[in-house]
């Protein structure tokens, strides 16, 4: 492999610390590989004799499956460990996990934990190059190129645009990662939905807050919603379900308020008639199922750019 | 005469004496003195002290010493080792022991560990409550008997208002301080760092300032009911001084005491996720550093206190949200309050010296922490100047999690005198 222009992360942990330019030469990178998605041989050499393993301590199907299919699909061999089925639930540390991950011969680890920080953690500790697949409420970096990628390909350049972020943004790696992302190409990211769950502290990182929801939507370019993880907040952070989707859900009415040519986006999985209405789910403004099918290619170009640079990086230390 | 030590040329800083200048210190008896014990030639021990500074032994009232079920994080020997190379004679040990010291049997264990391997002066404190669970109260009265200076369920906070009260009403009856530190359960539950900006960011989860607040609110209150002395351990945020100062004001039996490390760091520490800066209470932000800054010199804080928590390096080789609360404090103490108030320009030596000496011995009454004549020889020797840096073989402490791992320090203790006793001597290292 050649050293790929415009990219020298071994590692990819957060678009926090991308720069515009790495941003899109991933885009870039996965649109090519998009191509490459729809014809009849799909598959590519790049990584040919690498093993990929995807290190899935939550639960994952999305992410896990399109990071699978994206390293099929480069010629790796792939394996997936989860979190029941490995030791981590008979009380191996993360290190000593990955570390055994490591030593069967990964050249690179896809990481999903439900702590933040953990793929920052094991990239020190490792000398595979680690992708983060969600760590906690930090960060989701191949969710939001992903997002990125497909709202690009609907609107071209993103400058100007509004794109509304709505629902769980306190504990959402999504939310995170894509403020980072869409501000730095240009967006302007406006977080909505209760107080309980949408902090107006995020203001301080360039994202407009909002709890009125008509002000959220009103001449939105594209509206993300993010799943209520009802698993995770107990019942402090809202009263129920009901009300939620009464005061914060987004039906038909709502829809209109948003630019005639908006979007709808959701990362997945999605609570039919919670968050969203069915039939909203499925109309033709949504984009949800054309997000998972970018989401091979974004990730195609991940693993193809970091495992490039560790492979260079390798050859420059001499053992 | 036994021995006798004469501390020569020193920077003699005595601060509840009013007392910096340079002069000599004689100690015979174990006890500090106005003359020497003989002549020089007939006295044990010469110290030359010259360009250093000579004052009382520092004082630490929340020391977790870990002798009993500590898993090998620390001991007696190695906790009081480390306290000694920090410049301490005296330390408070918190209960957090396993079985927790709410009996007197542990408390007795406890003394004969210390009577076999302390080389300082080691104070005990007991429960509150029965293994620190807040739920039935300890023994108070027999741990008061068995030599406990004050009772805590330390590191956590007896949340039960009802128990708390009544543990205050109590424990005031044998004149026993009670020690909490304040941090709501409840508004803190699964947090891990200080709820602001940076724990945004980062995907954290925090605690806020109400958290701490809201429990110093609620020992002020129960100490003007009860009447009864409470002691504030760790405060970590603007708020809390404030409230503080108003409670002193008007004459509540409250006092309060602040970490090395909440004068030094703030939340931007933890911005790598680096599992040495999770302490309990959280590093907060610069406006609250800044505040306690000021508390302690004016005196709305009382002392310096270190929070010394021992954990070993696999402990907090961890994610962060599932690595350990705590770090290590004894050794860093005063280069950290050197740099923090010193250097900084907020305070003078003396000040440092107070903070450190007869101020913490006054929360408990003790009579320590000066170098007046007759007094027991409790006395740090240290050199502003001297630099080192923080390795775990630089540390006397089993465990090495400090902030300041790796990193350079400036001023070092060189002599410890404990009871008369030279314990620790650098110019023989």
């Amino acid at each position: 492999m050649k050293k790929p222009a415009n990219w020298n992360r071994k590692h990819l942990i957060g678009i926090e610390e991308l720069d515009r330019t790495e941003i899109e030469t991933v885009l870039d990178m996965a649109r090519s590989f998009r191509g490459t998605l729809d014809r009849p041989v799909k598959k590519l050499p790049s990584l040919r004799g690498k093993t990929v393993v995807n290190l899935f301590m939550e639960p994952s199907t999305r992410t896990r499956l399109a990071f699978e299919v994206a390293a099929k699909r480069l010629s790796a061999d792939v394996i997936s460990v989860g979190g029941k089925s490995s030791s981590l639930s008979k009380g191996e540390t993360l290190r000593d996990t990955a570390s055994n991950v490591q030593a069967l011969g990964a050249d690179l680890i896809v990481l999903r934990h439900s702590s933040a920080g953990s793929p920052l953690y094991l990239s020190r500790v490792l000398d595979v190059p680690i992708i983060n697949a969600g760590d906690g409420a930090h960060e989701h970096p191949s969710q939001a190129l992903l997002d990125a990628f497909t709202l690009r390909e609907r609107f071209g350049d993103l400058t100007g645009k509004k794109i509304t972020i709505l629902g769980d943004v306190l504990f959402s790696r999504v939310a995170r990662s894509n403020l980072w992302a869409l501000s730095k190409l240009g967006a302007s990211v406006t977080f909505g939905g209760p107080a309980t769950l949408v902090p107006k502290t995020f203001s301080e990182f360039g994202a407009e807050v909002t709890h009125d929801l008509k002000k959220a939507l009103a001449d939105a370019d594209a509206v993300m919603l993010l799943r209520i993880q009802h698993e995770r907040q107990t019942s402090t952070h809202f009263p129920s379900l009901e009300e939620y989707t009464s005061m914060f859900g987004l039906n038909e009415a709502r829809a209109s308020w948003l630019k005639p040519d908006a979007i709808i986006m959701h990362p997945g999985p999605i609570n039919r008639g919670v968050e969203i209405d069915s039939s909203l789910a499925d109309s033709s403004r949504s984009v949800i199922l054309d997000q998972v099918t970018n989401g091979i290619a974004v990730r195609m170009a991940i693993l193809y750019l970091c495992s490039a640079v560790s492979d260079l990086q390798r050859k420059e230390v001499p053992s | 005469m036994r021995g006798g030590i004469w501390i020569k040329n020193g920077r003699i800083i005595d601060p509840a004496n009013g007392r910096d200048e340079v002069a000599d210190l004689y100690i015979a008896d174990g006890r500090i003195c106005e003359a020497p014990a003989g002549k020089e030639s007939e006295v044990a021990n010469v110290v030359d002290a010259s360009g250093k500074i000579v004052a009382p032994g520092f004082i630490d009232l929340r020391a977790h010493l870990r002798e009993l079920g500590g898993g090998g994080r620390e001991t007696i020997a190695s906790g009081t080792r480390a306290a000694a190379a920090g410049g301490f004679t005296t330390v408070v040990c918190m209960p957090d022991v396993s079985p927790a010291a709410d009996n007197p049997g542990t408390i007795r264990y406890l003394q004969d560990a210390i009577q076999k391997d302390a080389c300082i002066d080691v104070l005990l404190t007991g429960s509150i409550t029965l293994d620190r669970k807040g739920e039935q109260l300890a023994p108070i009265g027999s741990l008061k008997k068995s030599g406990v200076v004050a009772v805590t369920d330390c590191p956590f906070s007896t949340a039960n208002n009802e128990i708390f009260r009544r543990s205050l009403e109590y424990a005031a009856m044998f004149d026993l301080p009670i020690f909490d530190l304040p941090r709501d359960p409840f508004l803190s539950s699964n947090a891990v760092v200080h709820e602001g900006a940076q724990a945004l960011r980062l995907g954290l989860r925090g605690w806020p300032r109400a958290a701490e607040e809201l429990f110093v609110y609620r020992a002020i209150s129960l100490a003007m009911l009860t009447k009864a002395h409470v002691h504030l351990q760790s405060l970590s945020s603007a708020g809390s001084v404030e409230i503080l100062q108003r409670a002193k004001e008007r004459g509540v039996p409250v006092t309060a005491d602040v970490t090395p490390h909440h004068l030094a760091l703030t939340d931007s520490t933890i911005a790598d996720y680096n599992t040495n800066f999770k302490t309990n209470p959280p590093l907060r932000e610069e406006s609250d550093r800044q505040a306690l800054l000021a508390g302690l010199l004016d005196g709305t804080i009382d002392c310096i206190a270190t929070a010394h928590e021992p954990y070993l390096e696999h402990e907090k080789d961890m994610e962060f949200d599932l690595a350990p609360f705590g770090v290590i404090g004894l050794e860093t103490a005063l280069s950290v309050s050197l740099e923090s108030i010193v250097k900084s320009g907020a305070g003078s030596v003396s000040d440092m010296v107070a903070a450190l000496t007869y101020r913490p011995a006054s929360v408990l009454g003790l009579n320590k922490g000066t170098l007046s004549s007759g007094a027991i020889a409790d006395i740090v020797i240290f050199d502003q100047q001297k630099e080192w840096i923080v390795t775990p073989e630089n540390l006397e402490s089993l465990s090495s999690n400090s902030p300041w791992l790796g990193e350079n320090m400036t001023g070092r203790v060189t002599h410890v005198i404990s009871a008369g006793q030279l314990i620790r001597d650098s110019s023989l290292a």
